[in-house]
């Protein structure tokens, strides 16, 4: 019952420190003009009039946007150069590339508020921070150094007959248009191939890192409580982590991989407990949330292990099955060969969109319950209905989070089956 | 909202983000299996061998018990056999004793039986060749004393001869 309480109050708390967060993004996503944070040199005046001819449906820089949860929950799955905890700003290494050579230093070098929601000050070398995310000028005319930045501004524009959505950043004269992000998908989801590329320690890389160093660190521990005990009975954190493996082997490993299994069982409990592991810190309290098994690209990278794994041990009797199908009627292998090389690469692919997608729905689901708290509220004017709304909003929140768990353990789980059935098939003796 | 939800958005995968996962999970990967997982693999082969082991182990000690028991019995069977058997062959070779000691004696008794008819028999003769002896000293003497007395009538010798002819009976 007391440990009931305590969660309850704990939720409350997350309810409140994230209200803090997103009622600040919420208020004015395009620009710094918090009424607590007032800084000096920033007419907001003058530069709303200077946006007027850019913005006079979307806003200027000074523009107030109207709380959107959609946006607060984009942004909060999205991949970062600041590490945010609550309102907090933790500056990041930044390493980016571009003709003009590297990019190297702290985020806090674009001056974003220590407590805010990440827009720097500051740019540099065409570089700006917005959201907590660097980003570059594309017009590569602007000169090098260093430039005040006075806010950012949205605008949605036809490009080529299709709908871009732009980002400004006004500087003390004009606005400019900012880069895309450069990604792989080569603009299709209107990313693009920018003049730069971010090889920045980001916060999901932050994660990782952290992560990694966590499960080393108890696993080194297991490892050694062996040696130490040799012929005892296992205790402690060697006995938790022991059911883990235990459960991998024998439930995973050894039924799908057959007698070679202790040849790629390292590597299914190093990509099970990598999900695992970031999985459940993603969903940790007041520490980031940060979203990096539901990033692409993350998920990506696992899945093309998994890919390369598979087909460089795929032995004769696989190829075979894939590409002459034996025993099959030659009508009908015009139609099995060319399925089964699709599903050799929709194989990885489900594997990729599976984490990703059940990961960043859990993150959007709970900020958008959380969400609930400034809709109900209309962004802190109903006190009545915030305070209504953030009771809801807290069951909803605590039912979601038990969900996660489950999330987090299901996905590590079935990425990990998935990849040691797609070996398992691939290295089948002919029967 | 729309422009946020693609600007920001993770769907797109970050060209960095990559590169520094893969190098991550790459060193990730190497480092565990090289010392946690890898050891904690090998420990748990360990010990589940040992176990198999000991259990191996009891059973055969067990088994080996079983077999010593039986052994046992069987050597408590053989002793008792043993036992019985000497026992029989000793009242056999009382009995036979007591039979040969028989046999000896009946064959001594017997010995000394025909020994001693010998002897009657030999006794027997010298007895009746003792008498034959006499009864020829006696017929000697008869006659002499018929010699005697024929000198003096047929008829009274006749009559003496007779007499003594009985008187001697040779039986």
């Amino acid at each position: 019952m007391i440990r009931l309480a305590a969660i309850f109050s704990l939720m409350i708390c997350v309810a409140f420190s994230m209200y803090a967060q997103h009622n600040h993004d919420g208020h004015d996503h395009s620009g710094h003009d918090h009424s607590t944070q007032d800084h000096s040199g920033h007419d907001h005046s003058a530069h709303a009039s200077k946006t007027e001819a850019h913005g006079d449906e979307h806003g200027g820089c000074g523009h107030h946007a109207a709380f959107d949860v959609a946006e607060t929950a984009m942004h909060h799955i999205s991949d970062a150069n600041v590490y945010s905890i609550g309102p907090l700003q933790i500056p990041l290494p930044i390493m980016l590339k571009s003709d003009d050579g590297w990019e190297l230093g702290m985020s806090s070098k674009f001056h974003p508020d220590l407590l805010g929601h990440g827009d720097g000050h500051l740019g540099h070398n065409r570089y700006v921070l917005h959201g907590g995310i660097v980003k570059r000028i594309a017009d590569a005319s602007f000169p090098m150094g260093e430039f005040d930045v006075e806010g950012f501004m949205h605008s949605e524009e036809k490009i080529g007959g299709k709908k871009k959505d732009v980002t400004y950043v006004c500087t003390g004269d004009a606005m400019h248009k900012l880069e895309q992000k450069s990604t792989f998908d080569g603009g299709l989801f209107g990313g693009g191939m920018s003049s730069y590329k971010d090889f920045s320690l980001t916060k999901n890389v932050t994660s990782m890192l952290i992560v990694c160093l966590f499960l080393f660190w108890i696993f080194r521990r297991a490892a050694k409580a062996y040696k130490k005990q040799d012929g005892e009975a296992p205790k402690g954190l060697q006995g938790m982590l022991e059911t883990f493996v235990l459960f991998i082997r024998d439930e995973v490993a050894i039924p799908f991989l057959g007698h070679n299994w202790e040849k790629y069982f390292t590597f299914l409990l190093s990509i099970f407990f990598f999900i695992l592991g970031l999985n459940l810190f993603g969903q940790i309290p007041f520490f980031g949330g940060s979203n990096v098994t539901g990033n692409l690209a993350v998920t990506m990278v696992l899945a093309l292990l998994t890919f390369l794994i598979t087909n460089f041990s795929g032995n004769a009797h696989y190829w075979k099955h894939l590409l002459v199908a034996p025993g099959v009627p030659f009508i009908v292998k015009l139609i099995i060969i060319p399925v089964e090389l699709m599903g050799l690469f929709i194989k990885p692919l489900t594997l990729m969109l599976r984490l990703f997608a059940n990961i960043t729905a859990g993150h959007i689901v709970m900020v958008v319950f959380i969400g609930f708290i400034f809709i109900f509220g209309k962004s802190g004017e109903s006190l009545v209905g915030a305070g209504g709304a953030a009771v809801g909003s807290t069951l909803l929140t605590m039912f979601m989070m038990a969900i996660e768990l489950i999330v987090a353990l299901v996905q590590a789980f079935v990425f990990t089956i998935l990849t040691a059935s797609y070996i398992g098939a691939a290295t089948e003796e002919a029967h | 909202m729309l422009f946020v939800l693609l600007d920001f958005s993770p769907i797109k995968p970050d060209f960095g983000l990559f590169f520094w996962t893969v190098l991550i999970f790459l060193i990730f990967w190497f480092l565990m299996g090289k010392m946690a997982f890898g050891p904690i693999k090998d420990a748990l082969k360990k010990r589940e061998n040992d176990i198999q082991d000991a259990l191996d182990e009891s059973k055969k000690a067990r088994e080996e018990m079983a077999n010593m028991k039986s052994e046992n019995a069987k050597m408590q069977a053989q002793a008792n056999d043993d036992r019985a058997k000497i026992l029989q062959e000793a009242k056999d070779m009382k009995n036979s004793i007591i039979n040969e000691a028989k046999d000896k004696a009946k064959e001594e008794a017997n010995k000394i039986v025909a020994n001693a008819k010998i002897e009657i028999d030999n006794q027997r003769k010298a007895a009746v060749n003792d008498i034959k002896n006499q009864a020829g000293v006696m017929a000697i003497e008869i006659a002499e004393s018929l010699i005697k007395k024929n000198l003096k009538g047929d008829a009274e010798q006749e009559g003496l001869v007779n007499t003594l002819v009985d008187k001697f009976n040779l039986n």
